[in-house]
């Protein structure tokens, strides 16, 4: 049979093939294409193969997922050490410009493990706590391996090291867009929600209409903002002074916050028709009055429902917000926008990556703020 | 003591509840019962004003149901439902504690009064305090449903069909429990029912509903000897009277002295079990006893005696 293990393998040993690096005379020329065991001597790649070969093997054990994980953390280990082993080699006396970045094999074989990864995690089931201390220790080996250097000859690091202080600012304008708009809605979106799940006749007006938005496709919004919101910078006094302008954060802003508007308010009033009508109608005849009922017994019975909602708007915003790169919102998204007018592929991926990254991370978290809400453990598999 | 005068509920229109007039002794048992459309559960649902009233009055104690606002008059009355309505995501201490939390009961008050009712409800308070509704089973619900609804010492308990979910036997287990917990509390219930087996097993007065009126209230025994209605008569079912009365009679009525073949039944059993062993037997008498003590006989021909004097 064919287990997704195995399938791994065969995938992992096919990716050994294609060029593992790219060498390039600087950062907008074509390059070329260096295979895993070209890109040093044998004492610098032996090691690099042997956890590579080894880590694949492990992950095709099936029974075992502890040692799937084992083998895809020593695989993960060793296409670090061929990257810095290879930029090390591949630089030594190729010119002051030259350049090395991963390639098609590179990227195959990560993803790879990271499946194999994520598919031991599954069999295994941890719970959100153990969840949340694997992604924590996660991150800080990454974090570790930016730190120590190791990784530094790379030309997409090189791109930061010479824009350390954009870098920081643009994160923090890309959190704050995604991380924003997601406050903004949640305040905006919650009240209408509850307010909604009370009235029939208003759910029928405003979740159409928050659909509606939803179908803008987001170009287009930006674009529509930019009039609507420069004509309130030009006529609205202190308006200019608050950042209010036609480009900008704050169009990105508003844009964001709309999109996000329907899976905040679709999901609480679908979170809070959760709760069975007999519990609601127990609830009405013990004296609960309209408010307790709400946070009682149809908050609490929704949340899990709710928080949903709040995870797929913030994935969401995070990649959405790296459009507003367009209109001078800032964030990752300038980066990808400069690298595409520049046609370099490694400024692309400064602001690419990051934000690939950002939204996993925030994908797991909420998935582990749902678990925890959940309003009774599980009694069973 | 729960008046009802003269309450009508209409909707659209027409007459759900149609001018009912009707007086609840405290410390007992009446079942409301009736055809589904007949009136049953919106009568009982006026009382603690989940409907309100058309027209007429509710007064508990003297006091009309009007003079205060609805959810601080429901706090005053038990109310259990049909498949328990148990908040799924809290324990089974918290289920029962809903109403005295909402009557800001001190917490020590709250844990004694959940502990005694779980050993009321014949569940050790340790093994089932920390437990979620999901892992209880049916009759289980149904009890601590039935314990929430009585938490705060209700002035009077009202029970929609709060046996329907439940299988037969059960059912049958559940209703003796209200039965005895009825008489240790002195609580004064109402229930609704479309099953006059239980009408007649639970309650000390009954009332029939259909379309909207009450067209009878009375003792079990009134329904079945006196139906004041063809709607009564076939309620209580034509072939079924002489069997329904017996069960209501029990042994001690008709005791006389004597000896008779055979296992011996409590004097607190009905006649229609002393019937049963005598046809089931080929007997003519069963023994009749008093805790250990043999206390006399009740023969067949004597059951048969009784029933006709209700013709």
């Amino acid at each position: 049979m064919l287990t997704p293990g195995l399938l791994f393998a065969v995938l992992g040993l096919a990716a050994l093939l294609p060029p593992f690096m790219i060498v390039a005379a600087n950062r907008i020329v074509m390059g070329e294409g260096i295979r895993l065991w070209s890109l040093a001597g044998p004492a610098a790649v032996l090691p690099g193969l042997a956890a590579v070969l080894t880590g694949l093997g492990l992950g095709a054990v099936v029974a075992f997922p502890r040692l799937r994980i084992g083998g895809a953390m020593l695989g993960l280990g060793g296409l670090v050490w061929l990257l810095a082993q290879g930029a090390t080699a591949l630089l030594d006396g190729a010119g002051d410009f030259a350049r090395v970045s991963p390639t098609i094999g590179f990227w195959c074989l990560l993803a790879i493990f990271m499946l194999t990864m994520a598919d031991a995690l599954a069999d295994l089931r941890p719970g959100p706590l153990a969840r949340a201390a694997f992604l924590t220790a996660v991150l800080a080996a990454l974090a570790l391996i930016l730190w120590s250097g190791v990784l530094s000859d790379l030309s997409i690091l090189q791109e930061y090291a010479g824009r350390k202080d954009a870098f920081a600012d643009a994160a923090l304008r890309h959190m704050g867009l995604a991380f924003g708009s997601l406050l903004a809605a949640a305040v905006i979106g919650f009240p209408l929600g509850v307010l909604c799940h009370r009235r029939a006749d208003l759910r029928g007006t405003i979740v159409p209409v928050l659909g509606f938005l939803q179908t803008i496709p987001s170009l287009a919004m930006f674009g529509i903002m930019i009039p609507i919101l420069g004509w309130v910078g030009d006529t609205v006094p202190g308006a200019q002074a608050l950042g209010i302008a036609g480009i900008g954060f704050a169009p990105a802003f508003l844009a964001l916050m709309l999109y996000a508007l329907l899976p905040v308010v679709g999901n609480t009033v679908t979170g809070l028709a959760a709760a069975p009508a007999g519990v609601l109608e127990a609830a009405r005849g013990m004296g609960m009055t309209l408010g307790q009922r709400l946070t009682r017994v149809e908050l609490p019975l929704g949340l899990p429902v709710i928080l949903t909602g709040l995870r797929i708007v913030l994935v969401q915003n995070i990649g959405l917000a790296v459009i507003a790169g367009l209109i001078g919102g800032g964030g990752f998204g300038t980066f990808v926008f400069q690298g595409l007018n520049q046609t370099a592929t490694d400024l692309i991926l400064l602001g690419a990556l990051p934000t690939v990254a950002l939204a996993f991370v925030a994908a797991i978290v909420m998935d582990i703020l749902v678990d925890l809400a959940r309003p009774t453990p599980e009694t069973s598999a | 003591m729960i008046e009802i005068e003269n309450i009508t509920k209409l909707y659209d229109g027409v007459r759900a509840v149609d001018g009912v007039t009707m007086t609840v002794e405290k410390g007992t048992i009446t079942v409301i019962v009736g055809t589904s459309g007949s009136g049953k559960t919106t009568l009982l649902r006026m009382i603690n004003r989940l409907e309100e009233p058309s027209s007429g009055e509710v007064r508990i104690n003297g006091d009309s149901t009007l003079s205060v606002k609805p959810h601080i008059l429901r706090r005053r009355i038990g109310y259990a439902i049909q498949g328990h309505g148990l908040f799924p995501h809290h324990t089974v201490a918290r289920n029962i504690a809903a109403v005295p939390e909402l009557l800001n009961w001190p917490a020590e008050r709250i844990r004694t009064r959940v502990d005694e009712l779980l050993t009321l409800f014949s569940m050790e308070p340790k093994t089932f305090r920390d437990r979620f509704p999901a892992e209880l089973s049916g009759g289980q619900k149904q009890r601590v449903g039935v314990a929430r609804a009585l938490a705060s010492r209700p002035d009077l308990l009202l029970m929609d069909e709060p046996f329907g979910a439940l299988d037969p036997v059960i059912r049958t287990r559940a209703q003796e429990d209200l039965r005895r917990i009825q008489q240790q509390l002195g609580s004064t219930i109402m229930l609704v029912t479309h099953d006059m087996e239980e009408a007649m097993r639970l309650g000390d007065r009954v009332a029939v509903m259909d379309a909207g009126r009450l067209v009878q209230y009375g003792t079990p025994a009134d329904l079945i000897t006196r139906p004041a209605t063809d709607f009564v008569a076939d309620m209580v079912g034509e072939l079924e009277r002489p069997l329904r009365l017996l069960s209501l009679i029990p042994l001690s009525d008709l005791v006389e002295a004597g000896a008779a073949d055979g296992a011996a039944l409590q004097a607190s059993a009905s006649l229609r079990d002393a019937m049963s062993v005598c046809l089931w037997a080929g007997r003519d008498a069963v023994p009749v006893a008093r805790g250990g003590e043999i206390v006399g006989r009740v023969t067949f021909e004597a059951i048969r005696a009784r029933v006709r004097r209700h013709p």
